[in-house]
């Protein structure tokens, strides 16, 4: 049983050890270095050695030791016998492997023979594995879009897998795609619009949704129920069966190409989510304050605005948040609306851009970078509020 | 006294909910139905646009004589198809106007030229002259002229707005637009995509789920495809999956895994054969299939996590004493309690799947074998111009999706029964 746990032990460290180096050879091989192999062979044989001399060693050498000791046979034998790379490539490989080691070192050859000890080992190894393929798969495409904006269009077609940024060159050239957008392409027009979009139909929303979640949250009517649940079906609707009818309707009404029109669909297309999201929350707020209220002769306006309001800003703020991004990252409608390149919103914008084949792709990307940042900040900035949100109403998409 | 006062609260909520009940109804549920009533006629992208009666003022000064004016307006029907009727024409001049020549199609008074045109044809054009002079002699401010803009109106037919209706758009869709192809493109693409996002939003929501440095990090990390815009990020697939010199063929390239560049979105089959048996996959669709899944696996990770937290842990300190091992306490324990929030992503991004036009436009413009409904949508209404086309394409979308909710919530409402 425990000489099946150890080489269990020792095949599964050893991949998370393939695969921890092939991501590292990507990035590097990304900054121009020319590795043409991954070399598995050898990372396995050494990830093999080293599982099970680190199960033989045991607590006779101090782990902290025991790490260093390995990383460094590792990273001579690799970096400088086998294939000659520059310092930080092999800094970089003896960190990983310093984090390996010390990863692997709470595995001792008496825990190998707990029962569901290969099944925890597997647990373990999954859960890491999966923290780094996951962080790699998703900010890869990122990481690729920023260095991208800073290369130019004869570096990369000299070496498409050359990214590295050259930091010591003049300000202006190393920026000079956003130069570019801003200047010729009227980025700062299309940044100003798609502000004026977002915020106004923030605005406009609350305006709409507060009175109308407060009255589905508090008041008896006629028709309440049909109302909150219809809230959720038309929040169910596809925009794609809205865009033929509304297409024609705002062509006949001279609607199209304009902000008006954009701000009219945001807000009818995001105010079910945020009536809905609203009014869970307004109903958590104690009656008794508003039955005080009432007693003071206040209207319903003045407990709207003196009572609701200033105790329900933690929902409203995610509310605005979350209407914000939705309009911001909106294409379908904007892509149908505006033709006229002096009203478009950014995310058409870019997609106008990318009409033209002679675009350079290194404009694309400082554009798809100027529409992206915006909303990360936000997102990273203010997240607290915008998961609760998103749990709670899901953006549409 | 309590009549009046459920009165008032009732006239209150509907103040209160009236305005975004409008909204919503004239700019979703109103176009909904107007879809309905477009998708029965002939009507194309050329047709929506209101005939218009236009005039160009032109204003030339007579050589010699400095106190005459020559105005000339060079009418016109804006459109090429349909006709005009009745034809009003006004126009305003200064006080000290007086006309020399004047059309008996129009009146001079009170320093309003008024005219009536008649019936304008489609592509009706016609140069209407006329010549003033000044009574006090005085000079000829011509920019002030050309400032003041005639008025026109017309009356004419909307296409739109008339009621002849016809089948044909439903017999296109329905047989002649390689409609099973269509309907098992956008049944792949949505099925593995949702999926897809869930089985890796179950993963996910399961690692993030346990204790490790930098998770909060994580967390925010896993949601970024879903939160940034998707211009972006699709344009950035694009380029990475290039096959001249995307980042991910130049790699494949120089690791030597591949000998020739794959067009991941631009091949619409690969032969692919494993164990001796050869079969062809289609690549552009798994392609786009795949950065669905990429884009919104985060919804289902948040949905999933938000469960897992609030499942009980004395369920897990019993599974330890009873000596569980991991993958038992998984799929005794964890996949039974988010069955639930399973089944509901599964409707939500089924539904939004179905309906998802953005990602396949921007990825491959549904070429490729990328075609799905919503795309047709757009290839018909717009490409096509064909806006009948559109309409009833959508109309078959909004009734599958009809059908595929009345069956879910059939097959759910069986299930809970059961239990």
């Amino acid at each position: 049983m425990r000489i099946k746990n150890t080489i269990l032990f020792s095949l599964i460290s050893t991949f998370f050890l393939i695969f921890l180096i092939s991501i590292w050879k990507i990035l590097a091989t990304l900054q121009g270095l020319s590795i043409n192999s991954f070399n598995i062979e050898i990372i396995f044989i050494f990830g093999l050695l080293i599982s099970l001399a680190h199960l033989g060693i045991g607590d006779r050498i101090k782990p902290i030791y025991k790490s260093i000791i390995f990383s460094s046979i590792f990273v001579f034998c690799d970096g400088y016998l086998i294939q000659k790379l520059p310092i930080w490539y092999n800094l970089g490989v003896f960190l990983i492997l310093y984090f390996f080691t010390n990863k692997i070192s709470k595995y001792t050859f008496i825990g190998l023979k707990e029962e569901h000890s290969t099944q925890v080992i597997l647990f373990d190894f999954l859960t890491l594995f999966g923290i780094l393929f996951f962080s790699f798969v998703i900010l890869f495409p990122f990481y690729m879009m920023l260095v991208t904006s800073f290369k130019t269009q004869i570096a990369l077609l000299v070496n498409p897998l050359d990214f590295s940024i050259n930091f010591g060159q003049d300000i202006k050239d190393l920026f000079k795609s956003y130069f570019v957008i801003f200047k010729s392409y009227k980025f700062g027009k299309y940044i100003v619009i798609s502000t004026i979009v977002s915020v106004g139909t923030v605005i406009i929303t609350l305006l709409f949704a507060i009175p109308a979640a407060y009255a589905v949250a508090r008041l008896n009517f006629f028709g309440k129920t049909f109302l909150s649940t219809s809230i959720l079906i038309i929040y169910m609707f596809p925009a794609i069966v809205l865009v033929i009818p509304l297409y024609t309707i705002f062509s006949q009404l001279g609607l199209r190409n304009s902000i008006e029109g954009l701000l009219i669909v945001y807000t009818a297309t995001t105010l079910p989510v945020a009536i809905y999201m609203l009014q869970g929350y307004f109903k958590s707020i104690p009656k008794e304050l508003e039955e005080a209220a009432i007693l003071d002769k206040l209207s319903w306006f003045g407990i709207i605005t003196k009572i609701i309001i200033p105790l329900s800003i933690p929902a409203i703020s995610s509310v605005a948040l979350y209407v914000f991004m939705i309009a911001w990252n909106e294409f379908l409608f904007s892509l149908m609306f505006l033709d006229n390149p002096n009203s478009f919103t950014l995310s058409r914008a870019i997609q106008y851009l990318s009409g033209d084949a002679e675009t350079p792709r290194q404009y694309l990307m400082a554009g798809s970078v100027v529409v992206t940042l915006p909303v990360l900040f936000i997102f990273v900035y203010f997240e607290k509020y915008l998961v609760s949100g998103l749990t709670a109403g899901s953006v549409k998409g | 006294m309590n009549d009046t006062l459920a009165n008032t609260e009732k006239k209150t909520a509907y103040i209160l909910t009236l305005p975004a009940v409008i909204l919503v109804f004239s700019i979703i549920l109103f176009p909904i139905f107007a879809n309905i009533w477009i998708s029965f006629k002939e009507v194309e992208l050329k047709d929506i646009r209101i005939p218009e009666p236009r005039a160009k003022k032109i204003v030339k000064s007579i050589s010699d004589e400095p106190t005459k004016i020559k105005i000339l307006y060079k009418l016109r029907n804006s459109s090429l198809i349909q006709e005009i009727r009745d034809v009003s024409f006004q126009d305003n001049f200064p006080k000290t106007f007086e006309i020399e020549n004047l059309d008996p199609r129009c009146s001079y008074k009170k320093q309003k030229l008024k005219c009536e045109f008649g019936n304008w044809p489609a592509k009706y054009r016609e140069n209407f002259q006329v010549v003033f002079k000044t009574n006090d002699g005085s000079k000829i401010d011509k920019k002030n002229l050309k400032s003041i803009k005639p008025k026109l109106e017309g009356k004419s037919d909307n296409i739109l707005l008339n009621t002849n209706f016809t089948l044909k758009n439903f017999k296109k869709v329905l047989f002649e637009n390689e409609f099973v192809d269509l309907l098992l493109t956008t049944f792949y693409y949505t099925f593995f995509g949702t999926v897809g996002s869930i089985i890796f939003g179950i993963l996910t929501a399961q690692m993030v789920n346990q204790k490790f440095y930098g998770r909060t990090f994580m967390r925010s990390v896993l949601l970024f495809p879903y939160v940034a815009p998707v211009v972006a990020l699709a344009y950035t697939w694009e380029l990475l999956l290039d096959p001249n010199s995307g980042t991910l063929n130049s790699l494949l390239l120089n690791y030597q895994i591949i000998e020739t560049p794959i067009n991941l979105l631009g091949q619409k089959y690969i032969e692919i054969s494993i164990l001796g048996f050869d079969f062809k996959l289609r690549l552009a669709l798994t392609t786009v299939i795949m950065f669905e899944i990429w884009r919104y696996f985060p919804l289902a990770f948040l949905f999933i996590l938000a469960r897992l937290q609030a499942i009980p842990k004395e369920l897990y300190e019993a599974a330890d004493v009873d000596g569980a091992s991991p993958f038992q306490k998984f799929f005794n324990i964890t996949l039974p309690q988010i069955t639930a929030v399973i089944s509901i992503l599964f409707m939500i991004r089924f539904i939004w799947n179905f309906n998802k036009f953005e990602d396949v436009f921007l990825l491959t413009g549904g070429a490729s074998g990328t075609r799905t409904l919503p795309i047709n949508v757009y290839q018909q209404g717009f490409a096509i111009s064909d806006i009948g086309m559109g309409s009833a394409v959508s109309i078959v979308i909004v009734v599958l999706l009809l059908m595929f909710m009345f069956f879910y919530f059939k097959l759910l409402g069986k299930r809970v029964d059961e239990n």
